[in-house]
């Protein structure tokens, strides 16, 4: 631990940081439109009801014989219900009635719960264990049917019901506040508080509560529309007060007097579904907020990584004939060509109409046979390169220009269907990270018996025969129950085996691979390049290997192209390439790697 | 997988006791004289105090309990205060009921919103917020306001569905039809509306992961893709939100039927409480408990299918 956290100089520091990141979330809040349109129509109910006797002159529960079911006019503005009452009337001072008791439950739930909360998640022990049990109990009731057993016992009053309903709504405060608590009680700054002899309470309000003091709210919003909610039900069903206008009362008598006249129900049932949907809308709001204030948004770091590639590729863009091209060491005759990527361009085009490029007049010859691999830093596009060879570019991922020539056909062009049939079957791809690429919810076996039925067209035995065999071959020692695993009982390099043998499984004639190894610990690192190396021997494959690691390059590949910003900077044979580097970013790869005085020695300076 | 579920199942019982035991105390010290409520304020002393020696409520309260509870594990949960009729013959008839609107409103909720939810997330754009709109909506309107509104505009208006009663699937099909739809529509918006959020956000989430892109570079077809893999990923946060409202669900069906004048569990729920037919109320307790345990259950042994971590050995 550090000695600014130990001084407990941090605490208040942290503190005050949180405090004004939630003024920050008020202020942002009050720039959400859906949320301040939510938050006024709440706001004007609240007022309605506090000021009904200004917005009518009739009592809610004068019943008049004479002017039964009167239709909307002069005299009454939404006319009289089934006892001759005033709608209008009883709309506004049911709301008093019905946001009180929804109020009062949600008050009960919030205190009990939080307070408890606070306690089994702060201090825990025999507290924590007795609470979470009876969480468990109150959430396996149906509220409802307690409600109406506790009417029977208590007799139908508003007030009671309500507190017994917000008895049975605690474990939505217990269990956020809780998990909350029990996550920040071991922080660094509360830890620091706490030796700098802050009191437990001062801690809980200070330090605890304001980090859930928003999500409360949000949970708040949520209870008081279901305490809403069920106080309707109830009245509705006639089991509430019929002494006091609420709007669940008005939807009884409406629903009683449907037949008669069918607009008593709409009244009352606007009322419930513009209060419930102005309170979903403001909890939304709050939401949404609250989920941007814990990271930037998905569209500021979409934006932000965009502007980090255009800055990569913002230089003026560069023939192609200034890539360094090595001269073949031209004894034998050359392999024919199996990939030709010529003039390609890959962009992002972005909300403002501009086109962020992140692969500009990329070309690149790959022979049959060989291992070809592709250098750079990562942000230099190799990766973008390789999955517009694949036609997996991520969504908004386009190629812009240039051509993708694979045994002479252009995959930038061909139609997707057909593209799916060379994915898998004639072009294979091995992933970055072994563990993130497997589908978790299906077995080994299905996963590399799936892709064989649909490409060789053989039966599922033969599948599984071909799978059990390509497992034992990429050093897999117990394939029978490597087969019948799932992706979590494997470790990094044995998913990364499977990856392989998935890639092959197909017998392509192309085999990706993309940081094959990055992922892995360095003794499994080189097994994995041996295992590549002989799988190329055995299968004749020829593979494109994408990497930052000029150790890979030197291990296995013929051919060597660098990759800078978006572009190819010096080409040729491998061994050419480490004889006598000429690219400058070349050079500096090189330093990185080779030079063994400084670890980190000044980075050379790269003009490009 | 047998020893956890027979650990659950101990588990559930314990909670069940739990329940069971509180409420019979609760409800028998509230109940007063039952002779009286029974036989209403006209009869004499000696019938009442007569009435309530019949039911042996004159014993200690804990003797009662614990004869009940003998009786209760051999299922004879006792007769109703009111009607006589036998709880368990009572219950049993109106559980199918219900448990026919609520599995048939799971049922509709899941396939809806999982459409849905794979529209909204494939989709996007004006799809996606017409579907957010729709879970807003379904979100804030409680659903027997929407079972009002259904029964004033189709039932009332078009004449389509009945607006009241119940038909028994085996007595007439088109009966069935006629009676169920309304009540299981209102019962599943709600649900559909939060069920489709998170499956929309589910499959947001499972697209994103590398092993889409890898699978889609095995050369599967894009439906492999989303149905078989990317949806049986996103099931296991949709199905926990489903079960969490099934409960709500048991407790919305008894407005519900309420309103469609359908005579299940909901019905005798609000006629048993309000006579204070304590014996019924029972049977209730336990038959409600019973049913939340064991989708609970289902539910959790579901999620070990859908989701191989989860799965215990």
């Amino acid at each position: 631990m550090s000695e600014a956290v130990v001084s407990g100089t941090l605490a208040p520091d942290v503190s005050s940081d949180i405090r004004a990141a939630h003024s920050h979330l008020a202020r942002r809040f009050l720039r959400n439109p859906l949320g301040i349109a939510a938050l006024s129509v709440l706001t004007l109910i609240v007022l309605a009801a506090i000021f009904a006797p200004l917005l009518t002159s009739y009592a809610p529960n004068t019943a008049s014989v004479l002017n039964v079911l009167q239709g909307p006019g002069a005299r009454h503005l939404l006319g009289t219900d089934g006892a001759g009452r005033d709608v209008w009337a009883r709309l506004l001072y049911g709301a008093r009635f019905t946001l009180a008791g929804a109020l009062l439950a949600t008050v009960v739930a919030a205190v009990l719960g939080i307070a408890s909360g606070l306690v089994a998640g702060y201090y825990g022990k025999w507290f924590e264990s007795v609470s979470s049990w009876v969480t468990t109990l109150l959430m396996a009731l149906p509220g409802i049917v307690v409600l109406l057993a506790a009417r029977a016992v208590l007799g139908p009053s508003l007030w009671n019901v309500m507190i017994i309903f917000g008895v049975l709504l605690v474990p939505a405060f217990y269990r956020l506040v809780y998990a909350a608590v029990s996550g920040v009680r071991n922080e660094l700054f509360v830890d620091a508080a706490r030796v700098s002899g802050v009191s437990d309470f001062r801690i809980i309000t200070r330090h605890i509560l304001t980090v859930v003091r928003a999500p409360i709210i949000l949970q708040a919003s949520i209870v008081f529309g279901i305490g809403i909610a069920v106080q309707v039900g109830l009245d509705f069903l006639g089991f509430g007060d019929q002494t006091i206008p609420t709007w669940g009362n008005m939807l009884n008598d409406g629903f009683t007097n449907l037949y008669r006249d069918s607009q008593l129900v709409i009244w009352p049932g606007l009322a419930i579904v513009l209060t419930g949907v102005a309170l979903t809308l403001f909890a939304n709001a709050l939401r949404d907020e609250l989920e941007h204030s814990a990271g930037p948004s998905r569209r500021l770091r979409r934006a932000a990584a965009a502007t980090a590639a255009a800055q990569a590729v913002a230089d003026p863009v560069r023939p192609a004939s200034d890539t360094i091209v090595h001269a073949e060491p031209d004894s034998s005759a050359p392999a024919p060509l199996l990939l030709h990527i010529d003039g390609l361009a890959v962009g992002y085009p972005q909300a403002d109409g501009s086109v962020t490029r992140v692969v500009d007049n990329v070309s690149l010859d790959i022979r049959r046979g060989e291992v070809h691999g592709l250098i750079g830093e990562s942000g230099s596009g190799k990766t973008q390169t390789a999955w517009s060879v694949l036609g997996l570019l991520p969504s908004g991922g386009e190629i812009l220009e240039g051509s993708i020539r694979f045994d002479g056909e252009d995959l930038s062009r061909v139609p997707s269907a057909k593209m799916r049939d060379i994915r898998g079957g004639r072009i294979a791809y091995i992933p970055q990270e072994p563990m993130s690429n497997l589908d978790p919810s299906f077995t080994i076996g299905t996963q590399l018996t799936e892709p064989m039925r649909i490409k060789l067209g053989v039966s599922k035995g033969e599948a599984k025969a071909r799978a059990l065999k390509l497992l034992g071959q990429v050093g897999i020692p117990n394939p029978e129950r490597t087969f019948a695993s799932y992706p979590h009982e494997l470790s990094g390099g044995m998913a990364q085996r499977v990856l392989i043998a998935g890639a092959v499984s197909c017998e392509p004639d192309l085999v990706i691979a993309d940081e094959p190894t990055t992922a892995l610990d360095v003794t499994i690192q080189a097994e994995i390049l041996d295992l590549l190396r002989e799988l190329q021997h055995e299968l004749g494959v020829t593979i494109l290997i994408v990497t930052h690691n000029f150790g890979v390059v030197a291990d296995l590949c013929d051919q060597v192209s660098v990759m800078q910003k978006g572009r190819i900077v010096e080409t040729g044979p491998a061994r050419s390439i480490f004889a006598g580097p000429r690219h400058p970013y070349t050079r500096s790869l090189f330093d990185a790697i080779l030079d063994e005085s400084p670890a980190r020695g000044p980075y050379a300076e790269v003009r490009s | 997988m047998l020893t956890f579920t027979v650990r659950r199942l101990l588990y559930g019982a314990l909670l069940l006791f739990v329940i069971v035991t509180l409420a019979y105390l609760l409800l028998y010290a509230a109940a007063g004289n039952v002779g009286r409520t029974i036989l209403g304020p006209d009869a004499t002393q000696a019938t009442v105090a007569l009435k309530n020696q019949q039911l042996g409520l004159n014993s200690p309260l804990l003797t009662r309990y614990f004869s009940w509870l003998g009786h209760a594990l051999t299922g004879n949960f006792g007769n109703s205060w009111f009607t006589n009729q036998p709880v368990t013959t009572a219950i049993s008839t109106r559980l199918q009921v219900t448990l026919t609107l609520v599995l048939g409103a799971v049922i509709v909720s899941a396939v809806v919103s999982a459409a849905l939810g794979v529209w909204a997330a494939l989709r996007g754009g004006a799809v996606d917020r017409t579907v957010q709109v729709f879970s807003v909506l379904g979100f804030a309107i409680p659903g027997f306001i929407i079972a009002v509104f259904l029964v004033r505009f189709f039932a009332l208006g078009t004449h389509w569905f009945k607006p009241t009663g119940y038909v028994p699937i085996a007595t007439s099909f088109a009966g069935w039809i006629r009676t169920v739809t309304l009540p299981v529509i209102a019962l599943s918006i709600g649900l559909v509306a939060g069920v489709a959020q998170q499956v929309r956000s589910s499959v947001i989430d499972a697209l994103r992961q590398d092993w889409v892109r890898t699978l889609r570079s095995r050369g599967l077809s894009e439906r492999s893709v989303l149905f078989k893999h990317v949806l049986r990923n996103a099931g296991g946060p949709a199905l926990s939100v489903l079960a969490l409202s099934f409960v709500g669900l048991l407790g919305g069906a008894v407005i519900i039927e309420q309103i469609f004048g359908i005579p299940g569990l909901g019905q005798i729920a609000v006629l048993a409480t309000s006579q204070g037919d304590v014996p019924l109320v029972m049977g209730l307790v336990v038959a409600i408990g019973v049913i939340v345990i064991v989708v609970n259950l289902v539910v959790d042994l579901l999620q070990g299918f859908l989701n191989p971590k989860a799965r215990i050995s």
